[in-house]
């Protein structure tokens, strides 16, 4: 207790974390993989997108063959040929690119929508919750169907499609939270001054709203990781010549029954190693931040 | 003397809901002079926060101030427009609320904020803000301000808390404060710490303070005059002294003779039978017949105030001096 309270609150946060060795285990795995994504090219045995470099008659080799291009397939090839353990490092990139861009926009509408809701209350706050339940009621992966194949293919239109599909569980959570600090006395008091509302809302009322929308944050990059796999499994994602994860597991699925399961399962194995890892992190910070919970 | 610094006249806050119209604040009138501290005591729901804050119009819908005048330093309040009372709150008039738990925002620190109620107001440099922010909070008695200033709210105790939202009403130097019920979430000895300083704040600073509680005691350690509301009328008024001494209305006697150090250990405290009305729906004539010991068949028509050598009272009945 003495050592805690001498910390400043994000070291207590950090020494309460690292207590929890599933959570440290869980973001070591989040900061290797987000790692090995970005550094990609400096890791990747081959350049996947570079087609000119791709040889058809290593396609859909086992683990562990050694190639035209010299090096050791790990993880085998795929049906074009490309070396999988250079994909799937390749495919991480987009995932983790689109799910963390996804992700913050998401947070930045959702938040400033939901807690201009509760801010403004009457006719606003009904109107755009209202409209934000309506879109809540039927479900996300169908929103963002429709959307990229409405917008096309491309990752600008990808996180179009995951921004619609999740702002609303922002909106819903910061208007919660924000509606509960509305109330307090600091707001009134900061209303009765000169200051300009925008301000009260976003130096008052949105900091005061974070912890839980971080919660929500870390599931949410999560779930748009996974919901960026799925479109492309449908192949509404991303261009071939670009495949992300649920394009490289869509593309092996053909060929699991005649027993080339590598092409399949390995990228399905990185991603769920993700979203497991970044959901397992995201539940920490959620018992922690929340009071109720506290030991 | 000269012209008070306040002047409200016939004030009246009713909020407008669905079941009826509730009378908050009905036909209130009073004067407060510079430098003066005024009591205003009730039950809860006898309407003395809602009169504390529509002085600083901050009553918010379905409330409105649907009657009156108040007047600050001879100008009209009542109908001005938001962004000019907003000009003028924590400039020439200022409030404290009740809960220091809930007063100042969590994640700012208390220089930042002091920092943000300056400059609601006025521009001036980093520096001189900070050595305006140590002198207030040195003032309201925070040791070491200048160490304390970096701290965030949850870094206080209750009791440092509400001092520094009590420095941050001080900072502009405000006409008047109004604080609305301060110490009730403080324990006892705190807050006679806060009354003994805020008694001697205003002294210095010729602040006039309304002080808002439900506490005779604590209000009459402080305030030169007082006034007790009752259903949203103020029904009796007068200096500290006397009306403690010798109270006129029923009201204030049952009041006084509810203060647990007025009965001997181990006795029944003495209460005032049944609770007070519904705003919306009051019974006819003096609302506080239902309740009084010497209520008769004239209680049933309102009663007037009765003035006398600046005290009054609104009863039929008023009490005799010495009657105990």
């Amino acid at each position: 207790m003495e050592k805690a309270e001498a910390a400043s609150p994000l070291g207590r946060f950090c020494a309460e974390f690292s207590e929890s060795r599933v959570a440290v285990a869980a973001l070591a795995v989040v900061v290797l993989v987000i790692g090995l994504a970005v550094l990609a090219p400096l890791f990747a045995p081959q350049d996947p997108y570079d087609i000119g470099k791709l040889v058809l008659g290593d396609a859909r080799r086992p683990p562990g063959f050694v190639g035209a291009g010299g090096y050791v397939h790990w993880l085998g090839t795929d049906a074009q040929g490309r070396d999988l353990l250079s994909a799937i490092l390749y495919g991480l990139r987009i995932s983790v690119q689109i799910g963390v861009a996804a992700g913050a926009i998401a947070f930045a509408v959702g938040a400033t929508l939901g807690a201009t809701a509760a801010f403004m209350g009457g006719r606003v706050e009904i109107l755009i919750m209202r409209f934000i339940d309506l879109q809540l009621s039927f479900p996300a992966i169908l929103l963002a169907l429709v959307l990229s194949a409405i917008l096309g293919q491309g990752k600008g239109q990808l996180i179009a499609a995951l921004v619609a599909a999740q702002y609303a569980y922002f909106a819903r959570t910061a208007h919660g939270a924000a509606s509960a600090e509305r109330a307090k006395d600091y707001v009134v008091a900061a209303l009765s001054t000169p200051m300009p509302a925008s301000r009260v809302v976003f130096r008052h009322i949105l900091p005061n709203c974070l912890p839980p929308l971080i919660v929500v944050a870390t599931v949410q990059i999560a779930n748009s990781i996974a919901l960026e796999a799925t479109l492309s499994f449908l192949g509404l994602g991303l261009p071939v010549t670009h495949p992300s994860l649920g394009m490289l597991i869509a593309n092996g699925f053909q060929y699991m029954l005649s027993g080339r399961y590598w092409i399949s399962i390995y990228p399905g194995v990185a991603l769920i190693v993700l979203i497991l890892a970044i959901n397992l992190v995201g539940d920490q910070i959620r018992d922690q931040l929340n009071p109720r919970l506290k030991r | 003397m000269s012209a008070p610094l306040l002047q409200v006249r016939d004030l009246a806050t009713h909020f407008f809901m669905r079941e009826g119209v509730a009378k908050a604040v009905d036909g209130v009138s009073f004067e407060l002079g510079q430098g003066e501290i005024l009591g205003l005591v009730g039950e809860s729901g006898s309407g003395k926060s809602v009169t504390g804050y529509s002085l600083l119009g901050l009553v918010d819908p379905p409330g409105r101030i649907v009657a009156g005048s108040i007047k600050l330093n001879g100008q009209e309040l009542v109908g001005l427009p938001q962004a000019e009372l907003r000009r003028m709150r924590g400039r020439r008039m200022a409030m404290v609320f009740q809960d220091p738990m809930t007063t100042l925002n969590p994640v700012l620190t208390v220089a930042t904020q002091i920092k943000y109620a300056i400059g609601a107001h006025e521009s001036v440099s980093a520096k001189a803000g900070r050595a305006r922010a140590i002198d207030v909070l040195t003032r309201v008695g925070i040791p070491d301000a200048a160490a304390r200033l970096d701290d965030y709210p949850h870094q206080f105790s209750g009791g440092m808390r509400q001092r520094v939202a009590i420095a941050i009403a001080l900072l502009n130097r405000p006409d008047m404060i109004v604080a609305d019920e301060p110490t009730t979430a403080l324990d006892v000895s705190i807050q006679a710490q806060i009354l003994a300083e805020m008694k001697s704040l205003v002294r210095d600073l010729g602040t006039a303070l309304i002080w808002i509680s439900h506490d005779l005691a604590a209000v009459s350690a402080l305030a030169g005059r007082i006034m007790v509301m009752y259903a949203g009328r103020i029904v009796e008024y007068g200096p500290t002294a006397a009306v403690l001494r010798a109270p006129r209305h029923p009201y204030t006697r049952g009041l006084l003779d509810s203060l647990p150090m007025r009965a001997e250990p181990g006795q029944e405290l003495a209460q005032i039978p049944g609770a007070p009305p519904s705003l919306a729906a009051l019974p006819p004539g003096c609302p506080f017949h239902p309740r009084c010991p010497s209520a008769d068949a004239i209680c049933q028509t309102a009663p007037a105030t009765t003035a006398s050598g600046g005290r009054g009272w609104r009863c039929h009945h008023p009490l005799l001096d010495g009657a105990a």
